[in-house]
């Protein structure tokens, strides 16, 4: 039996069919109703204003008009935003796999049984989930200084010159390391505790016919946690695809590298905060979230098949 | 993906794993010095920016002038620093204290409640339109929530909730991720066949909840609320937008708002009291960690459903 | 009154003062505003009492506002002042376009102010008697918050600039203090040179302090009457701040550093940066962010960009304004007049407040203050004299909020790239231009 099974493998195994013919009922609508509501008011509706917005034009001078979808084609056209979503693929094509490539590999780690102070690492890894990317970001900012910083500092006790990590150049990968550290014991969670249900039965008979750790964990342990694999990737490429948080609190030590048309999402929050185009900036946000949609989608689609 | 993230710990410890080894009962497998070695590096990431933040809450604002990030300033203030965390502004930091718990508590609490209930609706139940409240919820999660930032505040104003706690609490409510983990949860901790029996008995939906599966359910509710009390507690956007009144501030806003007075004019510059309180903000949460430790990584593993 | 101009946020969520805030507050003030309130109706409104809100970050305020309800026992003043700089800004649109919750008072700085004022969201406080104001105040706040007739707020503090120097540092390498800015050119290739971890200054582009630069060298790039607007950067005066700036930036003698961060501190701190060219307001940030090097640091009159021409001009300064949306308009006018005009300013300069009154400015108390920062130097006397050489015929943009927010996507390229100054004040004129015409302005070109 799998945990984690990605939400839209419909029925849980568990729970064979019989069940279904009777309760298929109103019933569940009782328990799931409140979140449904909540939902509603917090996403679903601010959505449906997004799009209504999203028809209008407001000018300072000149005031509100219905424009049709005029925004959505200046949004196709607009080279600021796909440069942006540009960005935030590659991000994605890069820190993604590096990051849940980590977290794999201690969660295996820690699975194997092999290190010293296990409960030490599980611990101390996952930590950094806890510290607010604001402080998060503080912290790594300065450690990039390369005046005072930790750069800096090495730069002088080694006299070499590491590159300036908030030059244009870096800021991308400086940004992911960020990232990174934040949520690499998160995933790290996700992907052991999928581990541990794994019935230990299995190894047995593997280890019994002969395999060694890597094929088991090859042909038992990653099939067996497709799904928790499937579902944090979902989670980190709608992550990716809205990077804002740290690339802003970041700005200030990078202001040249990090522009304000920098993420889609940091573009969409320019376009609504500073230039009062709050109409453009719903519309960029619509086109982004039927992106990252559709990217969500295959990846699920593709784990699925493959998982099946 | 798998085969580019799986090809380094061959390297590492595939010499020990392809030679014919010993038979190990998997309970007990050998202690590897080089995999610990590795983790310890991984470890070593993880903790220097959190030695930084310790380090530097020890020091004076011009301790932290004159002084390495990643060493000890002459003066050590660190209580003076706390104490002055705590008494700064009239002591408006154990305000935004008390404001964040009470976040999390409704927040949190609130939402991992619904997140069970959703949960075991999902697990338990079939109802129209259930194959669609998940890709609903994902789908509204990828829209960027920045740019739906005012076209909420805009109806929580209309609704007269802006610059309450409510304005916080009500988005905090929902917690797809949380959703997901009961649902999951759900099914494999409670078997249906039990469900069966307590309805055959007579009890109501209401408690056959109640008395059969939310007991069932206990470790998952720890994790799933600790999951949404690090996002209640560490939230800063949505209460950036939503509160105008400062004694509603949570933590996270406070901070930056002391850390932004670097930037005014005649503003005190009290980086020593941001790093101080950021490390304190933090403490917390670490400390809920640890001490649930037990419970949430249970509930995690779902250990309970192993056969 | 802050004036990192070059921060994101920096903009200002005005978002939907005009799609919504419009509708919500158009129209009604703009005919109920224009008939005069008399000192009496003021004085009635103080003796009835009420609450008043106001937001406001500029820290003298506390004992302004506790002074003010002593004086009126009936009068509640409920001081906001955790907000600064942005947050500030998109709180006030934010409240504004909601129609809910807006502050009776609001401090606005002066290159804000003309968004919020062209967009209906600032009362006219002329019918309350702010125009007969004018003489009190220095031509350069004065200008900023007037426009014609009205008066969209009574300015709060100002920011004539000077040139703050590290004499310690000065003195070890034998530089003298520049009068000019090729003397400030030369200053800082000697000072690179003798130590190759100290910089005359740093600057990694900031819109606040490159547009008061070129307001000193007599550029005027803005030129604005009602929703007209000229956008210019290629003039006389542009070009002199380009040909200096340029070979600071080409000849790598800047510290890459950006202005009110943790390493700027530390580098006005530890002799690394040895100039700041800003607003008279700095005195209070030095004596807070940077007591370690108290006294080593001196005030002198900004270098020339023409030997013997005494241009100055304003980095910084806010406002106090009264929303249209404010419930209370009398007793926010009162408080605003108090605070800016009144006994206020006496009790904001005695705590450290830079006054934009010339009465205070000129007071022989206040031009003999010696500031034990500066090695006791009478430092006010600079400033005031920076003030009284400030050209008043400075404008900003109507939308200058946004675009300073896009200063460094522009000309910030020209810090880190093979970019010109000159290419990237262009292409911030292109975006600025682009931007007032989606905005529905009338651009010149």
């Amino acid at each position: 039996m799998t945990t984690l099974q990605p939400p839209a493998a419909a029925e849980p195994r568990p729970a064979p069919p019989p069940s279904r013919r009777d309760r298929r009922s109103w019933t569940g609508w009782g328990f799931i109703g409140p979140f449904v509501a909540v939902f509603a008011l917090v996403f679903l509706a601010p959505i449906a204003y997004s799009i209504y917005l999203s028809l209008f034009r407001d000018q300072l001078i000149g005031g509100n008009q219905f424009v049709g979808l005029d925004n959505y084609t200046r949004a196709l056209q607009d080279d600021a935003f796909w440069s942006a979503v540009g960005r935030v693929a590659l991000f994605l094509a890069v820190q993604v796999p590096i990051m849940l490539g980590i977290a794999l590999l201690v969660a295996l780690a820690l699975d194997s049984g092999r290190l010293y102070g296990k409960s030490f690492f599980r611990i101390t890894i996952f930590l950094p989930y806890a510290v607010p990317a604001v402080v998060a970001t503080l912290m790594w900012g300065f450690m990039y200084g390369t005046k005072y910083g930790l750069v800096g500092d090495i730069n002088s006790a080694f006299g070499v010159t590491l590159p300036d990590l908030l030059s244009p150049d870096w800021v991308l990968a400086s940004i992911g390391n960020i990232v990174t550290w934040e949520f690499v014991g998160y995933n790290m969670l996700i992907f052991y505790s999928a581990l541990r249900v794994i019935p230990t039965s299995l190894y047995e008979a593997a280890e019994i016919d002969g395999a060694g750790q890597w094929r088991i964990i090859r042909s038992i342990k990653l099939p067996a946690i497709r799904g928790a694999i499937v579902i944090a990737t979902i989670f980190s490429i709608i992550g990716s695809f809205q990077l804002f948080n740290e690339p802003s609190i970041l700005r200030p030590l990078a202001l040249n590298a990090i522009t304000t048309d920098y993420t889609p999402n940091f573009y969409t929050y320019s376009l609504s905060f500073n230039g009062q185009q709050h109409n453009y900036s719903a519309t960029v946000a619509i086109i982004m979230g039927l992106i990252t949609m559709i990217v969500a989608y295959a990846v699920q689609l593709r784990g699925m098949r493959k998982g099946a | 993906m798998s085969t580019s993230v799986t090809a380094s710990p061959a390297k590492s410890t595939g010499p020990k794993l392809r030679t014919p080894r010993k038979k190990h009962t998997p309970g007990k497998p050998k202690r590897n010095v080089l995999l610990t070695a590795l983790m310890a590096l991984m470890v070593l990431y993880t903790v220097v920016p959190l030695i930084w933040l310790v380090i530097n809450s020890t020091k004076t604002q011009a301790g932290l002038a004159d002084s390495n990030g990643l060493w000890l300033a002459h003066d050590f203030a660190l209580w003076d620093n706390i104490r002055d965390t705590f008494t700064y502004h009239d002591g408006i930091f154990g305000r935004w204290l008390l404001n964040t718990l009470l976040y999390v508590v409704l927040g949190a609490g609130g939402a991992t409640l619904l997140a069970v209930l959703g949960g075991y609706a999902l697990a338990k139940f079939a109802f129209p339109g259930k194959r669609a409240i998940f890709a609903v919820v994902i789908g509204a999660v990828a829209v960027p929530g920045t740019a739906l930032a005012v076209p909420t505040f805009l109806m929580f104003s209309k609704m007269g909730l802006t610059d309450t706690p409510w304005a916080v609490i009500i988005p905090s409510l929902v917690s797809p991720f949380g959703l997901y983990l009961m649902w999951v949860f759900a099914a494999e901790a409670i078997p249906t066949e039990l469900l069966e029996a307590a309805r055959m008995d007579g009890a109501s939906e209401v408690r056959t909840f109640f008395q059969v599966a939310l007991p069932l359910l206990a470790p998952g509710i720890v994790t799933v609320l600790l999951f949404t009390t690090v996002a209640t507690w560490n939230n800063y956007f949505l209460p950036l937008i939503m509160l105008k009144d400062p004694n509603w501030y949570p933590l996270t806003l406070g901070l930056s708002a002391w850390s932004s007075q670097a930037q005014t004019i005649g503003g005190d510059v009290i980086f020593n009291l941001v790093i101080t309180g950021s490390l304190l903000t933090i403490l917390p949460l670490i400390a809920a960690f640890l001490f649930l430790q037990k419970y949430w990584q249970s509930g995690l593993a779902a250990g309970s459903v192993k056969e | 009154m802050r004036r990192t101009t070059s921060r994101i946020l920096r903009g200002i969520a005005l978002v939907s003062t005009l799609a919504l805030g419009v509708t919500a507050c158009g129209g009604s003030d703009d005919d109920s505003d224009t008939k005069a309130v008399s000192a009496g109706d003021i004085q009635a409104a103080l003796d009835k009492g009420g609450d008043i809100t106001v937001w406001a970050w500029e820290p003298t305020l506390k004992t302004v506002a506790a002074d003010f309800q002593k004086k009126y026992p009936k009068v509640k003043v409920n001081l906001v002042s955790e907000r600064s700089g942005d947050k500030h800004y998109t709180a006030l649109s934010n409240a504004i376009s909601a129609g809910k919750g807006v502050p009776d008072v609001a401090q606005v700085e002066y290159f804000a102010l003309g968004q919020y004022s062209l967009t209906k969201g600032l009362s006219d406080l002329a019918p309350y008697g702010a125009d007969k104001l004018a003489s009190k105040y220095t031509p350069g706040p004065w200008n900023a918050v007037s426009d014609g007739d009205k008066v969209y707020g009574l300015p709060m503090d100002s920011g004539p600039m000077a040139l703050f120097y590290n004499k310690t540092v000065f003195d070890k390498y034998k530089i003298a203090v520049p009068t000019t800015w090729d003397e400030y050119l030369d200053a800082a290739r000697k000072l690179h040179k003798a130590d190759p971890k100290a910089y005359i200054a740093n600057d990694l582009g900031d819109a606040g302090f490159t547009t008061s630069l070129l307001w000193q060298a007599g550029s005027r790039p803005y030129k604005v009457d009602g929703t007209k607007v000229a956008i210019d950067f290629d003039d006389a005066g542009a070009k002199k701040f380009e040909t200096v700036w340029q070979k600071l930036i080409d000849e790598k003698l800047l510290a890459p550093v950006s202005g009110w961060t943790d390493d700027w501190y530390k580098g006005l701190g530890d002799g690394t940066i040895a100039t700041l060219a800003t607003g008279a307001w700095m005195p209070a940030n030095f004596v807070s962010g940077v007591p370690n090097a108290t006294g080593q640091w001196r005030a002198a009159a900004m270098p020339a960009w023409t030997q013997g021409d005494k241009a100055s001009a304003e980095n910084g300064g806010s406002s106090l304004t009264v929303p249209a949306l404010s419930q209370n308009k009398e007793l926010a006018y009162a408080f605003t007049e108090y605070a800016n005009a009144g006994d206020g300013v006496a009790t904001r300069v005695g705590e450290g407040a830079f006054p934009a009154t010339k009465a205070e400015l000129e007071s022989p108390a206040f031009q003999s203050k010696k500031f034990d920062y500066f090695g006791g130097q009478e430092a006010n006397k600079i400033f005031a004299e920076s003030a009284a050489n400030v050209a008043s015929d400075w404008s900003y943009l109507p939308f200058q909020p946004y675009a300073n927010s896009i200063f460094n996507d522009t000309v910030g390229k020209a810090y880190v790239s093979g970019t010109t100054l000159a290419e990237g004040l262009k292409a911030w004129q292109d975006a600025s231009i682009k931007y007032g015409e989606e905005q529905g302005f009338t651009v010149e070109k």
